[in-house]
């Protein structure tokens, strides 16, 4: 748990103070990611710093686990603490190995423990030991040298992470797998992190709640989609974009909004049966044909149940597209556009047939949020500064 | 403080020897630029060559002035000239070489490949590109290089008042061999002013001839 | 390749040129002249060895810390306002140098040291400095991010990454110091210098080249020893002479 309070910082310039960081009060609890987001100048970077004391604070305190860090002496305070920062600043003097064993070293571990360390991390990393850890940073590409330098922050195993835009400078197909894999450790890892970021979508993306920044205030702090579902005023709401409501799609599981009442037809049935089935459940277009375990196998068109004669085995169609039930809503809404369909059947890990997803239901589901937030009370609300 | 009524006393032998030193390191330097800036251009050609035009250049560097000219005066003398001038305006030429040529080198290489395709682009020429292109841009580095190259040779050029060659060094070598500590301080401290004010000179110029909009000054080594 | 017959060519006609100076040598009787100096020669060239020795351990014992000093945040203030001094006094020739210092301390081996010191000092300190101020910010603060002390990130990453740019001035400045050996004779420190000089004194060519000779190949070893100790004592991943696996 990291826990700020009154944290502030003002610049001497030669212009007169500035004030960087004026009283920030904000929590993130064990095991999450927050992300610090906002325009350059808006003192998110500063803020992260005064953690680890890269830069002093004026006044506030910063608590980790509970423990007020006034106390602990600098280079204690920051061994206990990974560190990313964007420029990577691995060593090149020091091969990969001594590079990702730094803070072990220094904090005195033996050598058999951290040379297995070491292979651990990179099996974490997903890079070969033997093929890297003899070798240096200037022989690695940018992507490696970033993954290296998270695992130089996670080598004492510090419960607290502080990632200063870590994968900033990464072109974009490497940063959207580096992404990936962070995400997947942290499931394991379970570190506290805060993290900065000017990217609105990255801090979407990997963010479990996101600290929006102005002109050294902390301006709006709650879980992303509280956020783009209730932008606290009209800064947020144009730094978040006018597209808002479409990166909550991100955000939102087929499970979220599934109607799981779903009639269906057996290969078995007769097509008599199928159409006053679509009739008594007021489908429009088309009912789903199961098997026997419950999988879909294909649908039956109302025109078609209209004509024809037999069983629904011999003319049904094949499905024209299938969400699982842990998809996010972007992904359903993209198959009903390629489709041009306006609902989607839903199944889970195993085939079967759960339900179904409308537009309706979607677009629904997204204004219900936003109509209740003003009531919202739920454990997540955000613990804005007054 | 004698020293400064000795030099007052010896104005005019001073202005001479000083104008002496100046004008032999100025002729030799001004050779060398008109030798080691086309060398500097025609290796950018060849990594190769320039790898062993470099190399030779900076050897040459390593030998001291003192054993260059121990070397050159039984050599020279074989057509008269052992003795005076001459082997210390040849010693300050090939010394001047490395500086000259590296930075030159290093100038037209390093001007940006974009500037250089974009003068391809408009249909320039190959000796378009270097004329109107590249030497402008590389012009301040070379600066550098012909400055290095004057500040390293006044020092040369004092060693070889003892091959005879004039100029400040004999105000030294004459202190030191008739045991007169005026001639001896005067010596090392006109010299040491020279470098010292032809440095700064030679770098204002430096600056001034760097086009506008290019506002860093690239090192001299 | 034409620069490689060009290598060639030259290999040819220096083994000519060797050859045919040694036929002449020995017909004119100028190699025996030269086997006359032998002796001297070995004695000057230890003499002029030790003095490198001697005026370059103290430089770079005294450089080092200086460059390391002013280069620390709290010296910001004095830093620059030293280097331009130290920047004006490397335009110093070194022969005036060499003659204040005799002004001030006389004639002989401490004199022709101290000038030998103060000519090796300056180089050093400035690309100690220089090294030191070129670590990238942001190595620095990673760094201090990961909890090392301030001698720590000095020891362990601000000098191994300036070691580069600190060889660099050492071996300029030995060079600049093993070229001025043979003048340290001329206030009265020996050296090859000896051999050089009285040749010049007495027109004694044999005995100028017995004396210039040997100056320029030891000049030359020297700087190519410091480049060997250079490209072995720099870490890999920061030396540019070590090219990088890919």
């Amino acid at each position: 748990m990291i826990r700020l309070e009154n944290l502030t910082k003002v610049f001497d310039t030669p212009k007169g103070a500035v004030v960087a960081a004026d009283h920030i009060n904000m929590e993130v609890p064990s095991g999450e990611i927050c992300i610090l987001l906002g325009p350059s100048g808006c003192g998110k970077t500063t803020t992260l710093k005064m953690i680890n004391r890269i830069i002093r604070p004026t006044s506030g305190k910063v608590f980790i686990d509970n423990q007020d860090t006034t106390s602990l002496d600098t280079q204690t305070l920051r061994r206990n603490i990974g560190y990313v920062i964007q420029q990577i600043g691995l060593f090149p003097n020091m091969t990969i190995e001594e590079n990702i064993t730094i803070v072990p070293r220094l904090l005195g571990w033996n050598a058999k423990k951290y040379k297995e360390r070491a292979r651990e991390l990179m099996h974490m990393i997903a890079l070969e030991p033997d093929a890297f850890l003899k070798r240096y940073p200037s022989e690695l590409s940018g992507g490696q040298q970033q993954r290296i330098g998270v695992a130089r922050a996670l080598a004492a195993d510090p419960p607290v992470m502080l990632m200063d835009e870590p994968f900033g400078a990464i072109d974009p197909i490497n940063r959207a797998v580096i992404q990936d894999e962070f995400i997947k450790m942290q499931k394991e890892l379970k570190k506290t992190i805060m993290f900065v970021s000017h990217d609105i979508d990255e801090a979407i993306k990997m963010g479990d709640r996101i600290a929006i920044f102005r002109d050294g205030h902390l301006v709006q702090y709650a879980t992303p989609d509280e956020l783009l579902a209730a932008p606290q005023d009209n800064f947020v709401e144009s730094f978040l974009g006018e597209d808002r409501a479409l990166k909550r799609l991100n955000l939102i599981k087929v499970q979220d909004v599934i109607n799981s009442e779903v009639e269906t037809v057996t290969q078995q049935d007769s097509m008599e049966t199928a159409l006053s089935r679509i009739d008594r459940s007021g489908y429009q277009h088309a009912i789903i044909m199961v098997n026997e375990q419950r999988q879909p196998t294909g649908i039956i068109p109302r025109s078609v149940a209209q004509v024809s004669k037999g069983r629904c085995h011999d003319h049904a169609q094949q499905v024209p597209a299938i969400v699982n039930i842990n998809d996010d809503l972007r992904k359903a809404v993209s198959l009903m556009l390629a489709n041009d369909i306006t609902w989607l059947p839903c199944v889970d890990d195993n085939n079967q047939l759960c339900g179904h997803i409308t537009q309706r239901a979607m677009t629904h589901h997204l204004g219900a949020r936003f109509r209740a937030q003003s009531g919202n009370t739920a454990p997540t609300a955000p613990l804005t500064e007054e | 403080m004698e020293w400064i009524q000795y030099a007052i006393s010896n104005i005019d032998v001073l202005i001479t020897r000083t104008l002496e030193h100046i004008a032999l390191v100025g002729l030799a330097v001004g050779i060398a630029t008109l030798t080691g800036v086309p060398i500097g251009i025609a290796i950018t050609k060849n990594e190769r060559l320039a790898k062993n035009v470099l190399y030779l250049a900076s050897i040459i560097v390593t030998i001291p002035s003192i054993a260059l000219f121990g070397i050159m005066i039984p050599v020279l003398s074989i057509i008269g000239h052992g003795i005076g001038y001459v082997p210390a305006v040849i010693a300050v030429l090939l010394y001047s070489q490395l500086p000259i040529i590296r930075n030159t080198y290093t100038a037209i290489n390093n001007v940006d490949p974009a500037l250089r395709e974009a003068a391809r682009g408009i249909g320039m020429s190959q000796n378009q590109r270097l004329q109107k292109v590249e030497i402008p841009l590389a012009i301040p580095i070379i600066m550098a290089g012909v400055r290095t190259a004057v500040v390293l040779n006044i020092g040369v050029m004092a060693i070889a008042a003892y091959i005879g060659a004039g100029g400040l060094g004999t105000f030294i070598s004459r202190g030191i061999s008739q045991s007169d500590p005026r001639q001896l301080v005067l010596g090392a401290i006109a010299v040491s002013l020279l470098a010292v004010i032809v440095d700064y000179a030679l770098l204002y110029l430096q600056k001034r001839l760097t086009p506008k909009g290019m506002t860093t000054l690239p090192a001299a080594d | 390749m034409p620069i490689q017959s060009m290598n060639g060519m030259l290999r040819v006609l220096l083994l000519i040129a060797a050859f045919s100076l040694g036929v002449w040598g020995h017909a004119s009787g100028v190699i025996d002249e030269f086997l006359f100096y032998l002796p001297d020669v070995q004695f000057l060239a230890v003499e002029h060895l030790w003095l490198t020795a001697i005026s370059g351990a103290l430089a770079i014992i005294v450089a080092i810390p200086l460059g390391i000093v002013l280069s620390r945040p709290s010296m910001a203030r004095w830093a620059e306002s030293a280097m331009q001094v130290l920047n004006i006094g490397t335009t110093i020739p070194t022969l005036a140098v060499l003659a204040l210092s005799m002004s001030l301390l006389g004639i002989g081996i401490v004199p022709a040291v101290f000038g030998l010191f103060v000519a090796t000092l300056l180089p050093i300190t400035r690309n100690t400095y220089t090294g030191l101020k070129g670590v990238s910010p942001a190595l620095k603060e990673a760094a201090a991010g990961i909890g090392m002390s301030p001698a720590q990130r000095l020891m362990r990453v601000e000098l191994p990454n300036a070691l580069y740019v600190i060889f660099a001035g050492i071996r300029t400045a030995l060079a600049i110091n093993i070229g001025t050996v043979p003048l340290a004779f001329l206030i009265g420190a020996g050296g090859l210098g000896e051999l050089i000089f009285t040749g010049i004194d007495l027109y004694d060519p044999v005995m100028m080249l017995a004396g210039a000779i040997p100056t320029a190949i030891l000049a030359i070893l020297v700087d190519a020893l410091i480049a060997l100790i250079a490209f072995v004592i720099v870490p890999r991943g920061v030396n540019p002479a070590r090219k990088a696996r890919a």
